[in-house]
């Protein structure tokens, strides 16, 4: 039924479980209970709204905004695409923060172990914000695949980690971006802790339209949030 | 039904820190929201709110992420769908992770938010991103002191009775505290928003 106070729901054939054992440490962090199912009300209609004002000019070229004193290192890249809702409207002025390892595939993070350089030219940080179109840009460098503790040789496939603000706080999205033809794709349990019939969303295509000619490769990626189910969404209830 | 489907979630991982919350984590990169949400101009009773994540052992987790979303102190949220506009300078949105406290708690230092809509006990939305959690959950926090609000409140009358109190953050003085149990006998109860 069409209702002008509500958002779609999450599509649980598109989300991953809260528990899913491959993936370890969901084992004693996933809530066991059934979801309490909640009536929307402008608690979960509305949200944060961020803009254009959020940003600084390099927030959205991660090889420029953490130099110090040359060039970050590793394989420049163009991260581009959309924002929509559900029935393909683009969303405009999302804000998407994203964070990753750099080339060797070392987090800035206190907490990254992992025996590969840090580049001093490089953060792995950054914000956009769409445009008009739900359009969003970014300019970085590949980031490196690293081991992690799961399981014996585990390594997280190489992946820029995204967060979304769509427009209300039930539209909130925190994910994951990887990149086609991965071999370690097949073999990761938070890609594969997505249902199968999902995953595919996660996986960036290369575009040779996107790539710039003597700098970088393209890749693009869509980004669904949940939206208003019919009409925009109408004030009060 | 449309070709746009939802694009799934995945975990905010381990090394959230410097991108979403840098300032807090001395990142040198500026973050967009953080613990401390109301300046000395936002009209509203100040309060701090406060908690620890627990995992399936009782342990507190120290690399969770937390975020709160409030009305301001009329009840108004700041956001385009509430015609009511809200007050300047409060944006009513927080964010901070459990990983810079020695105990691993969430600090909020906010206003207590008025009530949205006649019937509605004031409360915070809270979403609780960590690693090991493939899809981000949804709770809330209400007001110990507010028990006549809460008795009506129509999603706290919704959660079974035995398990409301894992939503209630208990006052001592300008401070409200709630731990939130992922597990257990006394696990928080989280909302299918
Ligand atoms: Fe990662």
């Amino acid at each position: 039924m069409a209702d002008g106070n509500s958002i779609t729901p999450r599509d649980w054939a598109a989300h991953p479980p809260l528990i899913h054992p491959d993936y370890k440490s969901t084992v004693k962090r996933g809530p066991t209970k059934p979801l309490v199912p909640i009536r929307h009300s402008l608690s979960e209609l509305t949200g944060p709204v961020y803009g254009h004002e959020s940003l600084a000019p390099l927030d959205n070229d991660l090889t420029k905004n953490g130099a110090k004193n040359g060039e970050a290192l590793g394989e420049r890249i163009v991260v581009t695409g959309r924002v929509l809702d559900e029935l393909g409207r683009p969303q405009p002025n999302a804000l998407i923060e994203i964070w990753q390892a750099n080339a060797a595939g070392r987090y800035v993070h206190e907490n990254d172990r992992h025996d590969a350089p840090l580049d001093p030219n490089f953060f792995g940080g950054g914000r956009a914000v769409t445009d008009a179109e739900g359009r969003y840009r970014f300019y970085t460098i590949k980031p490196g695949a690293y081991p992690w503790p799961n399981h014996a040789n585990a390594w997280r496939p190489n992946h820029i980690h995204l967060s979304l603000f769509g427009p209300a706080f039930a539209s909130r999205l925190v994910t994951q971006m990887y990149f086609p033809g991965d071999p370690l794709l097949a073999l990761d349990p938070i890609f594969l802790g997505t249902p199968e019939g999902a995953r595919n969303r996660l996986v960036s295509d290369f575009s040779l339209d996107v790539t710039e000619e003597g700098f970088a490769l393209g890749y693009v990626f869509d980004i669904v949030l949940r939206g208003p189910r019919e009409t925009p969404m109408e004030a009060g209830r | 039904m449309s070709q746009w489907k939802q694009t799934p979630s995945q975990t905010v991982g381990p090394y959230f820190a410097y991108g979403l919350t840098a300032r807090q984590y001395n990142y040198p990169q500026t973050s967009i929201a953080e613990g401390a949400m109301a300046g000395e101009e936002v009209e509203g009773e100040r309060i701090r709110v406060e908690g620890r994540v627990l995992d399936g052992d009782g342990a507190p987790i120290p690399d969770a992420m937390i975020e709160i979303w409030q009305a301001d102190t009329r009840g108004r949220y700041a956001h385009p769908a509430d015609p009511r506009g809200s007050n300047a300078g409060f944006t009513g949105f927080g964010r901070t992770g459990t990983g810079t406290d020695p105990k691993c708690r969430f600090v909020f230092d906010t206003i207590k938010p008025g009530a949205a809509a006649e019937g509605d006990a004031p409360h915070l939305n809270v979403i609780v991103f960590m690693r090991g959690l493939l899809t981000h959950v949804y709770t809330r926090i209400y007001f110990s002191d507010e028990a006549d609000a809460n008795a009506a409140d129509p999603v706290l009358s919704a959660v079974p009775a035995d398990r409301r109190n894992t939503l209630i953050a208990d006052r001592d003085g300008n401070t409200y505290r709630l731990d939130i149990h992922m597990q257990g006998d006394n696990e928080t109860v989280f909302f299918d928003v």
